[in-house]
């Protein structure tokens, strides 16, 4: 069960568990993580559960597929390498202790 | 439990759909903090619905998409009503009456009550087996109904009915989808585009029978056949999606101004009563975007009215401009719009550099109003970047060019890097 903490723009953090296996998105939403709007649900359509993985486990969480690469171009806050649509990312225990900054806006 | 006349009166809100939730959350994120009362008809948490029709019915757990977690309300003192809907108004006294009879006061009330689908008039339509797809009960019985369907016929052309006929394919049924009018989803999509969906659908196997009426369902126990102006067509399952019409007879009964849906001001305020407002699907309302009046069925507009709503009730007034926008993914094919078409615009399709990308983008007097999109989701928020700027993209910006490349290419005027 890996543990995923948001960094929200206020400053404060919510930490947040969820079943390896669980999409990113899916566990801010489903615990009332503010800032995660994810307005299509997770189907990659709408770039508004858009995060930035802290710097340091970037690599760890991976980068963007070709369809969320493109979409990353137009998202509501500023693209910056780090960026990735929660929606496609998924947990595992790998992941564990994963830290990611939700910007100021999504849509 | 309270009898109302402890607590102050504060905003009622009627309907725990995406809009009444939307208005709630707001309010308290905002700092709202006077009683906030909502009224849900359904025995559900507030859900997201669009994973209805979308989604392969198969986990019913899967579609249980609560919007946020029970613990919300209760930590945001938002007295969430579940299986109590509003029956009645009184705007002199400024109370609603619920099913369970009790009296709750308002110092302002959200009319949040949505839509609901327009009835199938055929004979045979209460035959089991015959199922409307709104709610998530809905969804949980069609998802049943699927395991065991091999032919299933889907009455409505339209998204709903197109996003199920994929569901169906999927799970290995036979689908035919009939449509009265002479293309699918004649309204919401510009005809440059329609041919290209359907195509996508017959490639799948679906059988789509355009200007096609449905006269009958048959059968004994439960359907058997369907009769259409083309013919019989046999079926174990039948879904339909012919519209929606608005829940606005709560505001009509009690004197409010209603015409195909709540009449409200740029504000989202009744034009009857300032001390009354309507989001979401059961409201319409003035729009810079739009020609007339309009009301919009979405997840985006339920969403945006809520929370503009929510913020001017804890002081913070706007009018309503969000760019509208729409999404339908129907198996394999994602369709996006954005900005409102009307038949009279110029419409010029283009093609993505992969195969299967499309876009529509559609002119008025030369600038680009609505752009919809097959299969390039890029391209969509480009078109949404870009149509809610004051600056227009004019016809001419777009040779030789996409709206992803042109959005680039002004960001990069903006901040010279």
């Amino acid at each position: 069960m890996p543990t995923v903490i948001f960094q929200l723009p206020d400053g404060t953090e919510r930490k947040v568990t969820a079943a390896s296996g669980t999409v990113l998105m899916q566990a801010a939403v489903s615990n009332g993580v503010q800032g995660i709007v994810a307005e299509c649900g997770g189907n990659a359509s709408c770039a508004t559960c858009h995060v930035y993985v802290d710097a340091a486990q970037s690599e760890l969480a991976g980068g963007p597929n070709d369809v969320e690469d493109e979409m990353l171009d137009f998202t509501a806050a500023e693209r910056r390498p780090t960026s990735r649509l929660s929606c496609q990312v998924q947990l595992s225990d790998a992941l564990d202790g994963l830290v990611v900054h939700v910007p100021e806006e999504q849509v | 439990m309270s009898t109302g006349t402890t607590r102050t009166a504060g905003v009622v809100v009627v309907g725990g759909g995406q809009a009444g939730f939307s208005v709630a959350s707001t309010l308290r994120a905002c700092g709202y903090a006077g009683p906030v009362t909502v009224c849900a008809a359904e025995p559900h948490l507030p859900y997201q619905r669009p994973p209805l029709s979308k989604k392969a019915h198969t986990e019913p757990d899967e579609l249980r998409v609560s919007l946020v977690p029970e613990s919300f309300y209760a930590e945001r003192d938002i007295d969430l009503r579940l299986g109590d809907d509003v029956v009645a108004l009184d705007l002199a006294a400024r109370t609603v009456r619920t099913r369970a009879g009790k009296r709750v006061p308002y110092s302002h009330l959200v009319l949040a009550t949505g839509a609901r689908n327009r009835p199938l008039p055929v004979p045979g339509a209460d035959l089991a087996g015959v199922h409307a797809l709104r709610s998530l009960d809905d969804a949980l019985a069609v998802g049943r109904a699927l395991a065991t369907a091999r032919d299933v016929v889907v009455v409505g052309g339209g998204f709903i009915g197109l996003e199920l006929a994929q569901v169906a394919r999927a799970r290995g049924a036979r689908v035919a989808v009939v449509e009265l009018a002479d293309r699918l989803l004649s309204r919401a999509v510009s005809a440059q585009l329609q041919e290209h969906l359907r195509q996508r659908h017959e490639e799948s196997g679906v059988r789509v029978l355009t200007g096609t009426a449905v006269h009958a369902v048959e059968g004994t126990d439960r359907v058997r056949q369907v009769v259409t102006s083309a013919g019989i067509l046999p079926a174990d399952l039948v879904v339909y999606g012919i519209g929606a019409v608005p829940r606005d007879e709560l505001a009509r009964d009690a004197g409010l101004a209603v015409d195909d849906g709540v009449l409200v001001d740029e504000q989202l305020r009744s034009v009857t009563d300032p001390r009354v407002s309507a989001v979401g699907d059961c409201a319409r309302h003035p729009h810079p975007h739009a020609v007339g009046p309009v009301r919009l069925e979405s997840v985006q507009n339920a969403t945006d009215q809520g929370a503009l709503v929510g913020r001017r009730l804890a002081g913070q007034p706007a009018r309503y401009e969000n760019l509208p926008w729409f999404w339908s993914d129907q198996g394999a094919v994602k369709l996006q719009i954005a900005g409102l078409r009307v038949p009279s615009d110029e419409v010029r399709l283009v093609a993505g550099d992969t195969p299967g990308r499309l876009a529509a983008y559609a002119f008025r007097e030369g600038r680009l109003v609505a752009v919809e999109t097959l299969d390039w989701p890029a391209e969509h928020l480009a078109a949404r970047r870009l149509l809610d700027r004051p600056t227009p993209v004019l016809a001419d910006e777009l040779t030789g060019t996409t709206l992803g490349g042109l959005a680039r290419a002004r960001r990069a005027a903006e901040v010279p890097s």
